[in-house]
């Protein structure tokens, strides 16, 4: 599903370089729910970034469903990025006067589905993370772990290839953290790609693959053994 | 044609009713432009309407002839002749200019401007006396408060009847008394009143203090020959007065043995000039009241500009998910510059309601004209057309700096955790 080969990432600090990724080679298979971990600064964000095509590598090779992801400009970006990706992140980032449903429902409209669709997709989504009676409700009314569920089921809307969750735990305490990583262990079963960046061991422990990055390489890529979240919650 | 997106709607309208307040403040700027727009060319449109009321029932395209006195020695005569024209001189001229369309021949009683002594039971009025012909009533229209204004049958037929100005009769009348079929009496001669005008609160070239009898009438009482006064012409809409006005004095210069270079012998007034003096004033006007009104729209429209890029600054975020969400820098720009041209066409319309409001409050409280020339106070159709069209296009111009400024913001520094 994602292939990485040699991946080199800097950025320009004034009269200096700072190199981020020095060479990342790293392949993901469908199905696979792979924690990133590593401490601030090692470039698991950076990694996520390019793998979100939300930033460009330097140089290597990126392979998406065997697609190169290559030169992209912003609307080829944002095509891919709305065709492949489903994106969850640390603070929610959902759209404040927007309730959940239209949050849900705001990659199906980048992608053109109609509204009743729309609509039906969003609910049906809203019902997989257990919020649909909240449906017509602002995020402002909802709790954090209700905020990461809409945002989950606004990731998986529109049935992206691959999950990417940038610390989706970071700003939740750990029961909460444990219910959303029980959402996503579901998800997952289903067969579905998911990447975790996260610097929490006991969340790495619950995926099936941890990678561990220092100072912009992998320093480590195990199997482990799946810790289900369930038994917490 | 994305225009009739619903979605694209929906997603607008949802955008701007959910931020409500940051909407009505976005759209301040261009209510209060539009008002005053629409307040300075509805208040240009009244005056224009008002001067236009001023000088209804006096025919804009004609002039005035009389006689003066020789400047010139010319074939024997000697300088400072009195010119006097008579009554054939109008059929001449009627019949050699055909653009003339009406004349009117007129004879005063007593020297130019002169008053004459008019009785009634013991009651004086200093009046101007007229012989007129009804064609009169085509060049300055008489406002008739009572009664009639002469015909042709009184022409025929000399009838012994006259129309008394308004001032002529509160000299000559108690207030309230009824005076038409009354007789007054000039220079021992007896008329019947059968009609009282008012003074038409425009230009008043008679006055208000006129009596007008038959020519026809004037000539047999006072002996007045074939002596004519002056002539009221009309021309004919398409020729220009000067034209004929030249003709006229031509022809008369010749028939009077006046000399061709001699300026003062004819008197004569062209009314077109001042009709012209004012529409060009009216024009300056309106042409400046939409020059300033523009202008306003154009910084309510920055102003518009100004709050949209204020929004873009504070909905960096919301722009940044909705880009990692798959919207194209297209769609963003596109969303941003509906989103001014709404609010802008939105205002627009609030605006030139409340304008047309205080408009039609203008209209009501000094609308009828009669004080000074303001006058159904009002925008026309294509005026607003225009400027709404104006005021729409320079939205999306003026929409497409936020707009560049939000596909700017690159979505991983909108997402960037603080």
């Amino acid at each position: 599903m994602i292939e990485i080969k040699n991946l080199h990432k800097s950025y320009k600090m004034g009269s200096n370089s700072l190199h981020v990724l020095k060479g990342i080679n790293f392949s993901v298979e469908e199905g696979e729910l792979v924690a990133i971990m590593g401490s601030s600064g090692s470039g698991k964000s950076t990694l996520l970034n390019i793998l979100g095509m939300l930033d460009g590598a330097d140089s290597g090779e990126y392979n998406l469903d065997n697609v190169p992801i290559k030169d992209l400009n912003e609307t080829k970006a944002a095509q891919y990025r709305n065709k492949f990706l489903g994106f969850v992140f640390q603070s929610f980032n959902l759209i404040n006067y927007k309730n959940a449903m239209e949050n849900v429902a705001l990659p199906l409209y980048y992608q053109k589905v109609n509204r009743k669709e729309r609509q039906e997709k969003s609910l049906k989504y809203l019902d997989q993370v257990g919020l649909k009676e909240w449906a017509t409700h602002l995020p402002s009314e909802l709790s954090g772990g209700q905020k990461q569920r809409v945002a989950i089921a606004r990731a998986m809307a529109a049935e992206p290839k691959v999950l990417l969750a940038d610390e989706p735990t970071g700003a939740l305490d750990s029961k909460t953290s444990y219910e959303v990583m029980d959402l996503i262990q579901k998800i997952n079963d289903e067969g579905n790609t998911i990447l975790v960046v996260t610097h929490e061991p006991d969340i790495a422990e619950m995926c099936k693959r941890i990678v561990h990055l220092k100072d912009g390489v992998i320093v480590e890529d195990k199997k482990v053994e799946q810790v289900r979240a369930e038994q917490y919650v | 044609m994305w225009l009739f997106d619903k979605d694209l709607w929906v997603e607008i309208f949802h955008t701007l009713g959910k931020n409500m307040f940051r909407t009505f403040l976005t759209m301040l700027g261009v209510i209060f432009a539009m008002i005053i727009l629409v307040l300075l060319l509805g208040s240009a449109n009244g005056m224009s309407n008002g001067f236009d009321k001023v000088f209804a029932g006096t025919a804009s395209n004609s002039l005035f002839v009389w006689g003066q006195s020789t400047s010139e020695p010319y074939k024997g005569f000697e300088r400072g002749r009195r010119i006097r024209y008579k009554i054939e001189d109008a059929d001449i001229l009627k019949k050699q200019i055909p653009e003339i369309e009406v004349l009117a021949p007129r004879i005063e009683l007593g020297s130019h401007r002169g008053i004459v002594s008019v009785y009634r039971k013991g009651q004086t009025s200093g009046s101007a006396v007229y012989g007129d012909y009804p064609e009169i009533d085509n060049i300055t229209k008489k406002k008739l408060v009572e009664g009639r204004f002469l015909n042709n049958t009184d022409i025929k037929e000399s009838k012994k009847v006259c129309v008394i100005g308004e001032e002529t009769y509160k000299l000559l009348f108690e207030k309230g008394e009824k005076a038409i079929g009354q007789d007054i009496r000039i220079n021992g001669i007896f008329f019947s009143v059968v009609g009282i005008f008012k003074p038409n609160n425009n230009i008043n070239i008679d006055g208000e203090n006129a009596v007008f009898i038959p020519f026809t009438t004037f000539q047999k009482a006072f002996n007045s020959g074939d002596r004519m006064g002056w002539m009221a012409i009309a021309v004919e809409p398409t020729t220009k007065v000067t034209f004929v006005e030249k003709q006229i004095k031509d022809i008369l210069k010749q028939k009077y043995n006046i000399h061709p270079d001699d300026e003062r012998a004819i008197g004569s007034f062209d009314m077109s000039e001042i009709f012209n003096n004012i529409s060009a004033f009216t024009g300056v006007l309106k042409g400046f009241s939409f020059f300033v009104g523009m202008f306003t729209l154009l910084a309510g429209v920055i102003a518009i500009s100004n709050i949209l890029l204020i929004t873009v600054k504070e909905r960096t975020k919301e722009i940044g998910v909705r880009r990692a969400l798959g919207a194209t820098p297209k769609v963003v720009k596109r969303q941003i510059v509906v989103e001014a041209i709404v609010l802008t066409a939105f205002a627009g319309l609030i605006g030139f309601a409340i304008s047309v409001g205080f408009l039609a409050i203008a209209n009501s409280l000094w609308g009828s004209g009669d004080d000074f020339p303001f006058v159904k106070p009002m925008v026309s159709i294509p005026q607003f057309t225009i400027s709404f069209l104006l005021m729409v296009t320079l939205s999306v111009l003026i929409g497409l700096i936020p707009a560049n400024r939000a596909i700017r913001i690159r979505p991983i520094e909108a997402l960037r955790e603080e």
